[in-house]
């Protein structure tokens, strides 16, 4: 057992219902009791989607378990197939039906439908929403694909040359429910049209039945969303040969590295390489003057596996800050985060509890998080700014203007969101200059709405704290004036550094000299 | 009875379950704590119906079932206790712990009873633990409230004091009302149950007089009638004629004379009546569709029928208990045609077909019915809001204008811009 107060995945049939949802022509009978239709509303409220999911819930009772649930799933299955005609009908089970062993997809297989039939088993009790979705859209691409596997030819990534016409990619993995997949998938395209490449589908967002019979006719897959097209990617490639690309289009390095991935499986040759660096504004805000004073800005980075991977890249390499912390919420990709921190020279956080994610956050003592609506909440609570940047999804991250992450435009959407929340530049070097002026409230960080604290309070508060420490530690007169000066995102930080030098030097009184003797030793 | 027609039916439903009600009944009770034994499909229903996100630790978790657990490779009851420990060794300040089981709790035949009855030996004096199940093969929404209150009966102790007892979790706001009401009255001994403290449970006994506040609470009902309790027949305290009937109810079974309880309300019913006017304007001959939910649908039906003069397509109901709603179905209109239980998709073809003004519903189908042009009203607001009493009638009649009044301002032509 696992006492959890809030988690960040779903279980793994509301995956299955995000692929579902995202399709067309697809009907989704799920075996479930009254109550687990709440998850229509992740996508009727969260994504404001005007159609309900394409979701039947058998709703069995507690009086049904003596009966024949059997049956009642049959029934379901039958109306569902004569109301909503699909082309294809995915069949499973919510955590409690799994318990009853009723298996409602071998039940629908023996119904004699002239349809597909995709039996999806979703272990509840040991898997979460992202596996729940990737299973569901690779158990669906084998199933409506296995039948030509026998006799279709190895797929050539160069066959577009022999067939005389532009290369063909599908692009795999945007879902609803999945952070800003809506632009992203529009940005690909645009991407990779200007380059003379078409897009032959988009899946699982916006395809049907028919689309994922197509996804042969392509020359190379686009793995845009691991967490959901990795396995699928996987299948088409050992079963049809597809070559598929292993680059995420997050910021401006990765979106050139991606253009060339493609280029490079396609044998095409990428002739406007010097032009792709001008595509984005990103490169030259970021050189420009203005984000000198953005240098080194500690930085801690939280969310689902590829987001949180793009992050760290960007924020050191494209922005020149410094990652304090990294972690994700998604097990599947616990060893490519681990990678990636490595090189950071931070420790990797895996966890799908969200209180050690805060103290995590509050000990590396960032000046920006970059995470999701969870780290949103516990940045506000500690002041400090935050850009959300991964799902899981809230109303907030389904925003009505174009606003991608991926490409060109979503490095620009990038840079503004991140940059933003922290006070600009220069406005920061002015009011670090007047900070000791009579107006200025400490905590002032920006326009966009943070709490600003007195600077007296928290030298009241402080002072309270000071008190009560447990070393019986006392700050003279001149050491608390110099911790005042201190910028008070780091403060905290300065100030246990202060006290844990304190106590290794056998020193009652932190002075002033105490504060930098401290520093110079920590530095 | 009025000639009111009952239907019945059955097949998938758009409802959610008793975990919901945990949502409000941990703000009511600060000092308690909701543990939910069950998948992690429960703890992210949970944090879904509570609303967006959670600003803080919340008094409210899941202890999430594993393979282990269920391959019995795992003492249930051991990994249990383990749970309880972390968690009262985390949060010291609780007094009661509810256990609270689910579908697949259910299912496995997991005896929260006897783990609760351990626990109580172990923490006596420092936390209670009380069980009841909020699982969705056994309850519909609301009457995950009705099964918390039932599992506190035998932690009450007998008094055979006479009092009023307002049963059903009430906005702090509205209890106040009504007691400074009641106290008007005469009747000066009233409690309230669930009580604002978990650990302040009212006593009870033969000469307790329970008025109901909330329509879901059967079984809570029939066990305070067990514990001698008088029960006062009544309407619901839900717009003017609903509350008006309901204090004349208690004030009869406390002998406080009708001349007495009009002197002191009329002036509320006047203010009340001129409050909800302009909300008439909007509702009056509008045709209303309820989906069933959250059992207060009969009490909304006859409150927009009778005062609003809104015309009843359907009234949908998860479940009826037509003892415990015998007043209000004695006030609809005659022909009032009463759903209990629900096929979706065929409601759903029937709300198309009648074309309504508004629809009540669940939060899943309010945007997809608003796509299709139909107005709706989601009924977890009705929980969340306080609507009770006299004072409120005009904010619940807003509830249900604010929908069309906006529908109004957006479809109107006659913005000019320059």
């Amino acid at each position: 057992m696992e006492l959890t107060l809030w988690t960040y995945e779903g279980p793994p049939h509301v995956g299955a219902m995000r692929i579902a949802s995202s399709m067309k022509d697809i009907h989704y009978v799920l075996h479930a009791p009254q109550g687990d239709t709440y998850a229509d509303l992740l996508f009727t409220m969260i994504e404001r989607r005007g159609q309900r999911p394409p979701v039947t819930y058998t709703t069995f009772q507690a009086r049904d378990l003596g009966g024949d649930t059997a049956e009642l799933v049959k029934k379901n299955i039958k109306e569902a197939v004569e109301r909503f005609k699909p082309k294809t009908l995915l069949v499973g089970e919510s955590c409690t039906a799994e318990l009853i062993q009723d298996q409602p997809g071998a039940l629908a297989k023996g119904m004699g439908f002239d349809i597909p039939i995709v039996n999806l088993e979703l272990p509840a009790y040991s898997k979460k929403e992202n596996w729940g979705a990737s299973e569901t859209f690779y158990q669906l691409t084998r199933t409506l694909l296995k039948e030509k596997v026998s006799y279709s030819e190895k797929i050539s990534p160069l066959r577009w040359k022999e067939f005389g016409r532009r290369p063909k990619v599908n692009i795999l993995g945007p879902s609803l429910l999945g952070f800003r997949c809506r632009d992203d998938v529009i940005e690909i395209q645009r991407i990779l049209s200007e380059q003379g490449i078409d897009t032959n589908v988009v899946a699982p967002l916006g395809a049907s039945p028919d689309d994922i019979e197509r996804l042969i006719d392509a020359e190379i897959n686009i793995n845009l969303y691991p967490e959901i097209a990795e396995a699928s990617c996987e299948w088409l490639k050992r079963n049809f040969g597809m070559e598929y690309t292993n680059t995420i289009p997050i910021g401006i390095k990765n979106t050139i590295e991606f253009i060339n991935e493609v280029h490079k499986k396609l044998d095409l040759p990428l002739t406007n390489k010097k032009e792709l660096e001008n595509k984005s504004k990103l490169p030259w805000y970021s050189k420009s003057v203005d984000s000198n004073y953005l240098t080194g800005k500690r930085v801690f980075i939280f969310g689902d596996g590829t987001h949180a991977i793009a992050a760290a890249k960007i924020a050191k390499e494209e922005l020149g800050f410094e990652v304090v912390g990294l972690g994700t919420y998604s097990r599947e990709m616990a060893r490519q985060v681990r990678a990636t921190a490595k090189d950071l020279n931070v420790e990797a956080l895996i966890t799908n509890n969200y209180l050690e994610v805060e103290d995590a956050m509050k000990k590396a003592a960032p000046e920006l998080v970059l995470g999701t609506q969870m780290e949103r909440h516990s940045a506000k609570r500690l002041g400090i700014p935050c850009s959300v940047i991964s799902t899981p999804m809230h109303v907030q991250d389904v925003p009505a203007r174009y606003s991608p992450q991926m490409g060109w435009e979503g490095a620009n959407v990038i840079f503004d969101d991140w940059v933003h929340p922290l006070m600009m530049g220069l406005e920061e070097h002015l009011i670090d200059m007047f900070k000791h002026d009579f107006e200025f409230v400490d905590g002032h960080q920006s326009h966009l709405g943070h709490t600003a604290t007195n600077t007296k309070d928290i030298l009241n508060s402080d002072e309270k704290k000071e008190k009560n420490s447990k070393e019986g530690i006392i700050w003279t007169e001149s050491g608390r004036a110099e911790l005042i000066k201190v910028p008070f995102f780091v403060r905290g930080k300065v100030k246990t550094n202060t006290e844990k030098y304190a106590i290794l030097r056998g020193i009652p009184e932190i002075s002033d000299e105490t504060l930098y003797d401290a520093k110079a030793y920590f530095s | 009875m009025s000639k009111v027609e009952f239907n019945k039916e059955t097949g998938p439903r758009e409802v959610f379950c008793g975990l919901t009600s945990i949502v409000w009944l941990h703000r009511r009770m600060p000092d308690a704590f909701f543990l939910v034994v069950g998948s992690r499909t429960c703890a992210h229903l949970i944090q879904s119906a509570a609303g967006v996100m959670i600003f803080a630790e919340p008094r409210f978790g899941t202890a999430i079932l594993e393979e282990k657990d269920l391959a019995g490779l795992a003492d249930a009851h051991e990994e249990l206790d383990r749970v309880v420990n972390d968690l009262i060794a985390r949060r010291p300040e609780i007094k009661t712990l509810f256990l609270v089981g689910s579908c697949p709790s259910e299912v496995i035949k997991l005896d929260l009873a006897t783990v609760a009855e351990k626990l109580n030996k172990r923490f006596l004096g420092q936390v209670r633990f009380v069980n009841y199940s909020g699982s969705g093969i056994e309850t519909t929404f609301t009457q995950g409230e009705d099964g918390a209150l039932k599992a506190l009966i035998p932690l009450m102790d007998s008094s055979d004091e006479e009092k009023l007892l307002l049963v059903g979790t009430l906005a702090n706001n509205v209890e106040d009302r009504f007691k400074k009401i009641f106290r008007n009255f005469g009747i000066s001994n009233i409690e309230s149950f669930p009580p604002r403290q978990s650990t302040e449970l009212p006593k009870i006994g033969k000469n307790t007089k329970v008025l109901l506040t909330q329509p879901y609470l059967s079984d809570t009902v029939r066990d305070l009638k067990h514990r001698g309790c008088e029960i006062i027949s009544a309407p619901f305290p839900l717009g003017i004629e609903g509350s008006t009937e309901w204090f004349l109810a208690a004030a009869k079974a406390f002998n406080v004379s009708e001349l007495k309880v009009h002197e002191i309300i009329s002036p509320l019913i006047n203010r009340a009546k001129l409050a909800l006017e302009s909300h008439k304007e909007i509702l009056k001959g509008k045709r209303l569709f309820l989906l069933p939910e959250s059992q207060l649908e009969i009490s909304l039906a006859r409150f927009l029928h009778n005062e609003c003069e809104m015309d009843l397509i359907e009234v949908g109901t998860p479940y009826l208990n037509k003892d415990l709603m015998k007043e209000e179905i004695n006030l609809l209109p005659d022909n009032t045609k009463i759903v209990e239980g629900q096929h979706v998709e065929k409601q759903l073809d029937r709300v198309r077909e009648s074309n309504p003004d508004l629809v009540v519903c669940g939060m899943g189908l309010a945007n997809p019915l608003e796509a299709e042009g139909i107005s709706t009203k989601w009924s977890i607001e009705m929980v969340f809001s306080p609507i009770h009493g006299i004072d409120q009638a005009a904010d619940l009649a807003g509830l249900f204008s604010k929908p069309l009044k906006r529908n109004q301002i957006l479809t109107s032509n006659t913005l000019v811009t320059h």
